[in-house]
């Protein structure tokens, strides 16, 4: 299981540091989204204000969830669909492979985190079913036999030169050029024979209308939408926080979505499901399922992580936080990766597999400032910290340090004979020297910088001297 | 102006300065006399309880922020040289001691009244008297904890258009963490450097001879970085380019020194 694995995180983070591959990878994908969100964003003079009203609307949803879950069940089923609802995730996949029945079906999946969060892909095989992913960027992880490391941008890790190896591999040694729209043509070309030969299409929501029963999917490529109307039977995996009220507000999120995620005004596609074919349709699915997943989160409503019941999942605090952009999205080893992943994957995997991941975070802030619904990431991730640290889980020698610390700091007079005595030892180490390569206990820091030497005796004792 | 209109500031020496480099301290004060303040420094101050706060040690935290709204209550203004101890305070207090009546009052009253010396001298008192030279291209390191809590971006680089011979060049991603995140920096060692390399580079593009910032954490993070291998740019707290109190940079020792005076 990931949650075991959770231990290695320094292990993780030294292997992708060293990971040229990655580190290229990740250094380009950085620029980008952060140029392309900075540029959208300056183009919308209103975005505050955006802002702020979709976190009102969010707060007013959570709320008054379970009235939204209700109205917008009904509405699915008036519009003819069957709703399913699954309070773990192991009821979600029941269901899921449920609805699939006997083994042998082609399944074509468009992107959907919540697969990934109830591990949907693994109990299909098992089932009897072949799954194929239709998203590029999953697609291309399902060949490598990896997992996503990024929410909307699966593959971010991975460069052309190696896409262009997998399909080499997969899909035969063809001639081949080297360039995106080739890669893409080649993928395109093998799924859409997945697409028109499925028995069902897999997708995700990003956003549930209470009002009229809509799921709301946006991509990029398209394929959702070949999911969801080739194959007969169409199921949406979907968690109980995507609900809003009514079509106006999502007007408002998709501009919000868009321009957070990708820099888009708008998602290349944004399509609204509002069930199975009718009478008289020219298409669509016979069977409409939605599959909506609690999986803890009813559970966060009422307790101090329930802000992060409003996050949309457009993936700015990844592609903004310094530490996800140095290490990457599988060095988290769980489904939610950057920091929302580090607020999300304690409350799943539990504080004490995880607890690596709160804390390693500089408290920045940036990933606050871009969530276009105002998450107060850094707050939640020291809310992890506070817990960790009642329950005695970090490590001794931290702890100590801590309490000594805090000693030091209620007691000036005690607390400047420490730093007398210490500031003497670094100063008679120094010499003449303006910086240390190491100091005893200091392995930290000075493992990769030098140690600045401090000036002499300290601030308080000369100033009381009459120093000026 | 007499004695009596002249507000009282209780110097936050905070414990990086008091430690590692008493000049920023001697220069707050220098500048916070220059803007017609009385400048006290209650003896009975260490630290911000920061390092407990973001640790997750809360009682540890509450009680060090307890002892700070005491020893600062009584001053008009409470100014310390760097943004993450301003913010601690103006930001996190209120919260941390929001459940204690006797205090809930106060630390909304602190909160209100602490400043960072940049805002402080640039916003509050609206200081246009910096006395000081220094013949360099400098660039400018926004601190995170500053810039997002307190709002420190453009104040610096106003009193810093002041000095004499002084140029400031940006450098790309200014904004962007330097690693150091209190803690952070020797739990997370290999991250940190990653990080810390990254802003050593963007300083080095930048071509500026000197790096300046308003943070004394993220100021030794990155003079341990360049003095590593990472660029020749000297660095130095921007109150004491203010102040006209630049001996030696961060980090440099005795007799060193680079080409910018």
């Amino acid at each position: 299981m990931r949650a075991a694995a959770q231990n290695n995180f320094p292990r993780r983070v030294q292997v992708a540091l060293g990971n040229e591959t990655l580190q290229r990878a990740l250094g380009r994908a950085r620029a980008g989204f952060q140029d392309k969100r900075r540029r959208a964003v300056g183009q919308v003079a209103e975005f505050e204000r955006m802002r702020r009203a979709a976190k009102e609307i969010k707060n007013h949803t959570l709320t008054h969830l379970d009235f939204y879950l209700e109205k917008f069940a009904d509405a699915v089923r008036a519009n003819g669909g069957q709703v399913h609802w699954a309070r773990t995730a192991g009821e979600a996949r029941d269901i899921v492979v449920g609805i699939c029945g006997a083994g042998g079906k082609k399944i074509a999946k468009g992107k959907t985190m919540v697969a990934e969060e109830i591990e949907l892909n693994p109990a299909l095989e098992k089932a009897g079913h072949e799954v194929t992913e239709t998203d590029l960027g999953e697609y291309i992880v399902q060949l490598a036999g990896e997992a996503p490391s990024h929410i909307i941008a699966p593959a971010v890790h991975k460069t052309r030169g190696e896409v262009l190896e997998l399909f080499a591999r997969h899909h035969g040694a063809k001639k081949r050029g080297g360039d995106t729209a080739a890669i893409v043509a080649e993928a395109r070309q093998v799924l859409r024979e997945k697409f028109t030969g499925a028995d069902i299409g897999i997708t995700g929501a990003n956003f549930l209308i209470a009002e009229t029963g809509a799921s709301v999917l946006v991509t990029n490529e398209g394929n959702g939408d070949l999911c969801s109307c080739l194959p007969p039977v169409h199921i949406v995996t979907a968690a109980i926080e995507k609900v809003l009220p009514t079509l106006e507000d999502l007007a408002l999120f998709l501009r919000l979505l868009g321009r957070s995620a990708t820099g888009q005004e708008i998602s290349n596609y944004t399509t609204l499901y509002a069930g199975a074919k009718r009478e008289g349709d020219a298409d669509g699915p016979r069977e409409f399922h939605l599959v909506l997943l609690d999986n803890g989160r009813s559970a966060m409503l009422g307790g101090e992580f329930r802000d992060m019941l409003r996050c949309i999942r457009c993936g700015a605090c990844l592609n903004h936080c310094p530490v996800y952009g140095s290490i990457g999205g599988h060095a988290y080893d769980a489904v939610y990766s950057g920091p929302m992943g580090a607020v999300l994957t304690p409350l799943s995997a539990g504080l004490r597999v995880a607890r690596d991941l709160p804390n390693a975070c500089t408290l920045n802030g940036r990933c606050r400032e871009v969530c276009p619904v105002d998450i107060p990431l850094p707050d939640l991730l020291r809310k992890h910290r506070m817990r960790e640290f009642e329950q005695k889980l970090g490590g001794a020698r931290g702890r100590l340090a801590l309490v000594l610390w805090a000693f030091f700091a209620l007691r000036p007079r005690l607390y400047q004979a420490a730093a007398g005595a210490l500031l003497y030892l670094l100063k008679k180490t120094a010499g003449r020297r303006g910086a240390l390569r190491k100091f005893p206990l200091a392995g930290g820091w000075t493992q990769s910088r030098d140690l600045p030497v401090p000036e002499g005796k300290t601030f308080l004792r000369r100033w009381a001297r009459g120093e000026r | 102006m007499t004695a009596e209109s002249k507000p009282g500031v209780g110097l936050f020496v905070t414990c990086l300065a008091d430690l590692f480099r008493p000049t920023v301290a001697f220069a707050a004060a220098r500048l916070l006399r220059a803007a017609g303040c009385t400048v006290t420094v209650p003896p009975a101050q260490s630290c911000c309880g920061q390092p407990a706060y973001n640790s997750g040690d809360a009682r540890g935290a509450r009680r060090i922020a307890k002892r700070v709204v005491e020893v600062f209550s009584p001053y008009d203004f409470t100014v310390a040289p760097s943004g993450s101890c301003a913010a601690i305070i103006r930001e996190h207090y209120p919260a941390l001691l929001g459940d204690d009546p006797g205090l809930r009052e106060k630390s909304q009253r602190l909160a209100r009244r602490t400043y960072e010396l940049t805002t402080f001298l640039a916003d509050v008192r609206n200081f246009t008297a910096v006395d000081a030279a220094f013949n360099c291209t400098a660039t400018y390191h926004d601190s995170c904890a500053g810039l997002r809590e307190c709002g420190i971006h453009r104040q610096p680089r106003r009193l810093l258009q002041q000095v004499r011979g002084l140029t400031l060049r940006e450098m790309a991603d200014s904004d962007v963490c330097c690693g150091f995140g209190g803690t952070f920096c020797v739990k997370y060692p290999d991250i940190s450097a990653r990080m810390a390399g990254d802003k050593a580079h963007a300083i080095a593009q930048s071509g500026a001879d000197a790096v300046l910032g308003g943070d004394l954490g993220c100021l030794l993070n990155i003079a341990g970085r360049i003095k590593r291998g990472g660029g020749g740019a000297r660095v130095f707290h921007v109150a004491e380019v203010l102040a006209g109190m630049k001996g030696a940079a961060i980090g440099e020792g005795e007799g060193e020194g680079g080409g910018a005076k």
